[in-house]
């Protein structure tokens, strides 16, 4: 009879799992026992006799998500949770059907929505305001890409060649653009003292994209009869395969000038030891933080992660990059701002709450719940 | 007897690759070439079999539903081949130009919901716990963030209050970074045992088979 009781408390509701793309039925349990073992969820669809095994609840979260590709949109569901305990097993059915459904909006990214208009309309506002006065924007001093003129002019000295190694992303990265628009500085330069340039690249898009970026900076230059498509070739997509390869060309050629620049992973320590090994003034820059270290202990110069995207509006000078730059920075004054209002709420609440008011302590929790 | 073959190929190619310690050599050479040879190869067979012919071909072939949709990126990757022809060599730039704003869509909103929101969630902290060492781990946190964050303003000179908190966020980089290198060292050093262990183990494999 006790146990009856304790069992008949358990209730099973299905609903639609929230924020998703349809597809999904949240099942979830409450008011279970905690001597349960095991449970199971098992589905079944209308004009179904008998109910078919669709996974195992968690006994932790008593919650279980079907996300079976049987699952169609608006179709009702009929779900049974059988509880296994020590001596006894309970089957618990749903107290109505769950029928999922797609969202429009997931509102648990509205806090992303939100971060993603203030940073727009920060660039934007910061835009338009470069157009009108280019000059009244300031870019601070970054060395690596000063450093880019020595670089360039040492290995024109020494004759030797200019090596300039992508990253292994593709031109979808960030980092990669950036390499393109450092690259296009290099190259210009290269033109100048004609000194030979040799570009490797791992990804064939962003080998096209090098060949136009190289073809222009030598147009700029007023030397397009120096360019040779040759000199920027593809490797491999193959991370290691890449890396032999460069590594072998940097030995044999020994250039005097290298340029490390995307997104690297296992290989940066390799390359940058290799150019190291053949005297070559290294300048790398990524925005791989686990590869930075390596290129701060074996390259001379190296543009930290966002400095790397700084050098576009460094290089160009361009309304819009200042004016995008300039906004980002008020984006991370925006973001100082609100962990600056967090950490006071948090440190007087937290204070209050050990003189026994938590008022102020629950709301910085909501507020920690919106992120 | 494929095996051992295998064994030897194999332990042969990695002490052929490690011989570039020595300095370059036609052995190594030899390994490098056929390495950047054979990997060029794979991923042409891979890109055609589980990219064009798998996620191309075969849908618009079995008349997939969405299957039409398809007709995008193929003519998006045909306007590539231009690349070939001179005169039209120019359209090839639509398709970069596309990758490159889907791209930055993509990245911009994972960008925000990946790093930035977790980030400030991670660092608003109450600068008071209860406990000391928690409370002093909290005001590290805090401090590193932000004065990391001000080493990235570019759009004003790094002077005075701005250029002493700058200085003290490059320092908070340096720590993580050596931590970063010492994490990431130990990690090599296993890898390096993995490769040791193979080379013995085949030497010993080799030794049992003759």
């Amino acid at each position: 009879m006790i146990l009856f009781i304790l069992f008949s408390t358990i209730t099973v509701k299905a609903f639609d799992t929230p924020n998703d793309g349809g597809g999904s039925i949240t099942i979830k349990a409450y008011n279970v026992p905690e001597t349960v073992k095991k449970a199971l969820v098992y589905r079944k669809t209308e004009g179904d006799t008998t109910y078919t095994l669709a996974g195992v609840m968690s006994i932790l979260s008593y919650r279980y998500v079907d996300a079976d590709s049987t699952i169609k949109n608006g179709k009702p569901y009929y779900y049974r949770v059988d509880f296994y305990f020590p001596d006894t097993v309970i089957s618990v059915v749903s107290d109505s059907p769950g029928i999922a459904y797609a969202q429009w909006y997931d509102k648990s990214k509205t806090s992303s929505l939100i971060f993603l208009i203030v940073f727009s309309t920060l660039v934007l506002v910061f835009i338009q305001l470069a157009k009108k006065d280019p000059e009244g924007l300031y870019i601070r001093k970054i060395p690596a890409l000063d450093a880019i003129d020595e670089a360039v002019g040492r290995s024109t000295e020494l004759g030797k060649p200019t090596f300039f190694v992508h990253g292994l992303l593709g031109i979808t990265d960030a980092g990669t653009l950036a390499a393109l628009t450092i690259l296009r500085r290099v190259a210009k330069k290269v033109a100048e003292y004609d000194t030979p340039i040799l570009v490797t690249n791992f990804d064939p898009i962003v080998m096209t994209a090098s060949q136009e970026t190289v073809k222009q900076a030598y147009t700029e230059a007023g030397r397009p009869d120096a360019y040779n498509e040759k000199n920027i070739i593809y490797l491999t997509y193959e991370q290691f395969g890449y890396t032999a390869g460069v590594d072998g060309l940097m030995v044999r050629e020994k250039p005097g000038a290298i340029f490390l620049q995307g997104y690297f992973f296992a290989e940066s320590l390799i390359l940058a030891e290799t150019g190291h090994s053949v005297g070559a003034i290294q300048i790398a820059g990524t925005t791989a933080k686990e590869q930075l270290p390596f290129f701060v202990a074996a390259c001379d110069y190296v543009l930290i992660g966002e400095e790397m995207l700084a050098a576009s509006s460094y290089i160009g000078r361009e309304p819009v990059m200042l004016g995008s730059v300039k906004g980002a920075d008020w984006g991370k004054a925006f973001l100082m701002g609100i962990i600056g209002i967090g950490v006071v709420l948090g440190t007087v609440g937290a204070i209050l709450q050990s003189a026994g008011n938590g008022a102020l302590m629950n709301v910085f929790e909501k507020i920690l719940a919106f992120f | 007897m494929i095996e051992a073959l295998g064994i030897w190929v194999a332990a042969g190619l990695t002490l052929a690759i490690m011989s570039f310690l020595y300095g370059d050599n036609p052995i190594y050479k030899f390994a490098e070439h056929l390495y950047v040879g054979y990997s060029a190869g794979y991923w042409l067979i891979y890109t055609w079999h589980f990219t064009i012919k798998l996620m191309v071909i075969q849908p618009i072939a079995e008349k997939q539903p969405g299957a039409i949709f398809l007709v995008i990126p193929l003519f998006f990757g045909v306007l590539m081949l231009t690349r070939w022809f001179p005169r039209i060599a120019w359209i090839s730039r639509w398709s970069i130009a596309f990758t490159v704003g889907i791209g930055a869509g993509l990245t911009l909103t994972g960008a925000i919901h990946g790093y930035i929101i977790p980030q400030v969630k991670a660092t608003i902290l109450p600068l008071w716990t209860g406990n000391g060492f928690s409370s002093f781990n909290n005001l590290v946190i805090v401090i590193g963030v932000l004065t990391t964050l001000i080493y990235f303003f570019f759009s004003r000179p790094h002077t005075g209050v701005l250029g002493k908190t700058s200085k003290v966020g490059i320092l908070f980089i340096m720590i993580a970074f050596g931590a970063s290198f010492g994490y990431t060292v130990m990690a090599r050093i296993s890898l390096l045992i993995g490769r040791l262990d193979f080379l013995w183990s085949s030497i010993l494999k080799l030794v049992h088979f003759f």
